[in-house]
Parts: structure tokens; sequence; C-alpha cells
């Protein structure tokens, strides 16, 4: 069986980039902060992902720590740690500005290219062929709203 | 023509997996630019051809409601019914007719052992026991019944290689228990419970006993007299049957006794408003119009399988899955759950540290099925110490090359890893 050429096997190399697997593996700001202002807890019951999210919210309402906690699969581990990196020392609504784009990134009507300028966080785009895994990939961002919006509750994807 | 995998159809020989393998339609499919392997059995089983026909015949010429018209319809839609209820007698060596109940599924079947037999006799102070690597629909059920009545569950442990002590069992059985509950085998780790053991032992003290046989009847000769159960509960569509159909197994004796589950139309004889008395067995648990095309499919799945021949398929399993397990153990970094030494049809495995859910998708990738996650089992998960895992499953109609795929595949979801 070849494996290497198929179309099929070049959708997985674009799921699985290189900083995507850098992420899941070394994820940035794992842990828990010292001082925590807003919190919330995303789970994902199909593949047991659970992830607690961490922010440190400032008066003028920037972002001025963010970490994260738990288990999950490679994407949903990295979409987290690549969201702790973009949404640190942002305004609260610059970061749920990203929360939509994330959110149209990967529902897949735009072309990625077409779209707001996501940078690092376009290489989450390669779940866009992977319909099961979407919900892994926004599963922190959905935490990250519920936490600036202090519903400070658990976030399913389901 | 060349078949899957570079078989070819000629060579298949009647009563063989390959042979087996071309009855059904599902597994001859590419996904993903690759021949479909299918090893989720555990999960959901596919249907053979035979199914399928059965079931649309039954709706392109008999269906009507059963048990209620005098036209030749209805006639037609009860003998199928029904036909399919003495197929299930015969399957698991029944006395009866009165002792197969069709429900939605093993599930359905474990809360109405729960709420009808259960329920009315417990008081709190009174024990359910259970097992450490249940199904939740063998621990949820007790858990509801538990908060209703006050009543405790139990739980035996397993050990590390996911088999129970037969022993601690037994020890946590006396006259304060009402039920044990148990899994025949584990979906999540493949372990085969010393059931006939525990039966005679929990029958010794009057204890009544439920086998959860949703992952034993696709995969052994199962003869509910010979292991002297009370309650049989399994699902049509882990056994090449539709979804929505189960049967729920309960000796004639103690169905009896049992008050109904549900109330509705079928289940009753005469309905006044000063009174109503209840149909007789097994049309006492049956309310409501029931899933009569599911039953027909399950009756044409029990005739495949009587033609494979039960103890065939399980020799067939047990070598392929002897051949799954040796070839699994040689992966890099492979780690495997569930090795208890009396197993059926499933192997759980952890992959280095890769998430289960990303060896799911990659594999999907090169067109193998496999399942990942907590397989409604999450005791399991916590006793193991991982949040899921990956879950091969194993059926008549799987071949020693389906197994090759799948290590091909491992394989290659380690180097994207790597
Ligand atoms: C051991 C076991 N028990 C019970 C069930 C529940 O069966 P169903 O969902 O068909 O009711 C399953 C199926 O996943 C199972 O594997």
């Amino acid at each position: 069986m070849i494996v290497a050429a198929s179309p099929a096997q070049d959708e997985l190399r674009d799921l699985y980039r290189e900083l995507i697997l850098d992420h899941a593996r070394s994820p940035r700001h794992f842990g828990k902060l010292d001082d925590i202002t807003h919190t919330a807890e995303g789970i994902n019951p199909l593949c047991g992902d659970k992830l607690k999210l961490y922010l440190n919210i400032d008066a003028d309402r920037t972002i001025s720590a963010v970490a994260f906690e738990g288990s999950g699969c490679a994407i949903s581990v990295a979409s987290a740690s690549l969201l702790t990196e973009t949404v640190m020392g942002l305004n609260c609504a610059a970061a749920l500005k990203f929360v939509d784009d994330i959110r149209t990134l990967l529902a897949g009507n735009e072309e990625p290219a077409a779209g707001p300028d996501l940078g690092k966080l376009k290489s989450l785009a390669g779940v866009r062929d992977f319909p099961s895994r979407v919900k892994c990939a926004t599963l922190a961002w959905h935490a990250l709203a519920s936490a600036i919006n202090s519903d400070n509750g658990l976030v399913t994807t389901e | 023509m060349t078949g899957l995998h570079g078989r070819t159809m000629a060579e298949a020989t009647p009563g063989t997996a390959p042979a087996w393998r071309t009855d059904f339609p599902a597994l001859h499919q590419e996904v993903n630019n690759h021949p479909l392997v299918y090893l989720d059995s555990a999960a959901s089983s596919q249907q053979p051809v035979s199914v399928i026909d059965a079931v649309a015949a039954y709706q392109r010429q008999d269906h009507a409601n059963v048990h209620r018209g005098v036209h030749t319809l209805s006639h037609r839609a009860t003998e199928a019914y029904e036909g399919a209820r003495d197929k299930v007698v015969s399957f698991i060596n029944a006395t009866g007719r009165s002792e197969i109940v069709f429900t939605r599924g093993t599930t359905e079947s474990i809360n109405l052992v729960a709420q009808s037999y259960c329920r009315p006799a417990l008081s709190s102070g009174d024990r359910i026991v259970i097992t450490h690597l249940e199904h939740h629909s063998n621990i949820v059920p007790w858990q509801i019944l538990c908060e209703q009545t006050g009543a405790e569950l139990v739980v035996a442990s397993i050990d590390s290689a996911g088999q129970v002590d037969l022993d601690e069992v037994k020890g946590l059985l006396d006259g304060d228990v009402c039920m044990l509950a148990i899994a025949h085998v584990s979906n999540a780790l493949g372990t085969v419970l010393p059931v006939k053991s525990l039966i005679q032992h929990a029958h010794s003290l009057d204890i009544p006993v439920l086998l959860d046989g949703a992952q034993a009847v696709p995969h052994m000769p199962v003869d509910v007299q010979d292991l002297d159960c009370d309650f049989y509960a399994f699902s049509g569509h882990k056994m090449f049957g539709p979804t929505g159909i189960g049967i729920l197994f309960g000796k004639e004796r103690l169905l009896e006794d049992m008050p109904p589950y549900q109330g509705g139309g079928d289940m009753i004889l005469e309905v006044h408003f000063d009174g109503t008395t209840y149909n007789e067995l097994p049309y006492k648990f049956e309310a409501g119009t029931p899933n009569i095309s599911g039953a027909v499919g399950l009756g044409a799945a029990i005739d495949y399988l009587q033609v494979a021949g039960m103890t065939r398929v399980a020799e067939h399993e047990a070598d392929l899955l002897a051949y799954m397990t040796a070839r699994l153990s040689d992966i890099e970094g492979i780690r495997l759950i569930g090795t208890a030494t009396n197993k059926a049809s499933v192997q759980s495995f952890m992959l280095g540290d890769i998430h289960p859910h990303d060896v799911g998708t990659i594999l999907d990738h090169q067109g193998v099925a496999i399942r990942t996650g907590h397989h409604c089992a999450m005791p399991v998960m916590d006793y193991f110490g991982i949040p899921g895992t990956a879950r091969a499953s194993l059926a008549l109609y799987n071949t020693e090359s389906d197994i090759d795929a799948l290590v091909t595949a491992l394989v290659a979801a380690r180097k994207i890893f790597a």
C-alpha cells in the first residue's frame, strides 16, 4: 500500500504541520497563574480533551497573563498553546475578535488567505479537511470567550 | 476479479473470513483513497446483504402494525416479528418466546431490569454489585436505581491486565446483595469474565445475575440455559443486525413477577378506568408499536450467524486476535491495554504519547477505522490513568490483511509524530 503520495497524506501533513506538532509537544504557557481573574474550562466529550484556561485581566481590560492546563489531542493542545501566545497583552475586545476570526477560518467558508491576518494561527486551517477535528481546534477559543465574558463556566463542544 | 488486499474472490472458501467478508457490502469501498479496513465492530458491526435485503423486503411488502389487524399485511408483519423472536429463542437457547423481550438495545434491557425487577424489591442497605470494567450502560442504570432506593452500588476491582478477581467478587456477595450485574465480555478491554462460576456462586446465595452480553453474542456461542444467568442483555447492531433493536432475555419465573416497565398499547389485555390487566409475557414489556423492521433484520442476522456457526466464528476470531496482539506488540512504543488471559475480539492500546484521537485521525486517513476515546467505560480509563485508548475490534469478516493494514498505518502515525 503506497501511503506517502496520496492526497489524503498531504491533508494529513497539512493537519499535523511542524508548528502544530511543536506546540503540542511543548505547549507554551502551560500551567496555572498565580493571580487569576478569569477562568473557564473546555471539554470535548468525543475525545476527552479537557482544558482549563486561566486569565489575568487588568482594570483596563488588558490580558496581562494567560495560561492553560489539561490534556488533549495534539490539535487541541497546540491550539490552546497558540492561543496563549496570541492573546497575551491584547485587550479583551481584540482577543474576542480573534475568537470570531478563528471560527470563521475553521468553518471553512473563506480562504484563510482572504480572511483577517491570523499569522501563525493559520496553521490551524488544516483541520478544515477533518470535520471531526474542528471542535478540537476551537475548544480553547470557546473557553477564552467564555472566560472573558465571565460566565466562568464550563464549555463543552457538544 | 481481485478482491480487497489482493485476494481473489474465487479463493474465498465458504465458512471462512474471506468468504464472509464478501457478504458485507459496506466493507467493499475506498475511504480516503484506501480500501476500507473496518476494525470498529465493537462499536457497531456492518450488515450482510441478507440483513439489508430482509429489512427491505419487509418494508416493501409486509409492513403493517403487529398484533392488531385482521388484514393480511398485519398478519405477515406479526409473523415476521414473532418469527424473529423464535430465532432469538433458538440462537441463545432460551426455553421459549415468553423469555425474549424486544428492546431498543442492551441499554434499555438493563434499565428495564433495574427498574422493573430490582426497584420494587430494593430498600436502603441493599446492594448491587458490578465490576470496574463495565460499560456506562451497566453502571448508570444502577446509579439511578441507588439514588431512587437508597441502595448501594458496590464495584469489584480489576487488575492491571483488566481482569476481575473471582474470589474478590465472590467475597462481595452476601444476603444483602440483590443483583450481580456484569459484562460477559468487556468492550474496552476484551476481557471474558468468568461468568459461569460467578453465576453458580451467586445462585448458591440466591442472588440473581444479569449479564451484559453486548460484546459476547457476536463472537461466541451463548447458551443462557447452560450459563444459567437470570437476565441476559444484548444489541442487534453489534451482531450484524440493525440499530434500535435489542434483546432482554429473562427467566420466565422472574419476568412473570415483574411489573411492566412502560405502559401503553400492546402491553395490556384489558383497559378500563377501574382497572387494567396486563398482557402475558413477553408482551407485558413491549409497550407501544415495536421496532418491527429492526426485529426482522435481527432475525436475518441470526440466520446468518447460525449458518456461519458461532464455534467457527469464535475460532477464527481467536486466531485473529492472537495475530493482532502479536503484530501490535512488535510496534515500538506501543502499550497494550487489556491483556487478560481470556479475551475476545478487542485490543485497546496507546501509541507512545500520541493522543488516541490523533491516532484515530491518522488511521482514518489510511482507510483504517478504529475507535478512540473512553469507549463508554470512563472508570476503566481512570483505572489506567489515561484519557482514552485507541481500540481495534474484530468481527467474523476481518482477516489478517486488515491487521497488516492497521500495523502499517500505526507505523505511519509514529513517523508523523516522531
Ligand atoms: C459491553 C457493552 N454493554 C452495553 C453496550 C450498550 O449497547 P447499546 O448502546 O446498543 O444499548 C455496549 C455498546 O457499546 C457494550 O459494548
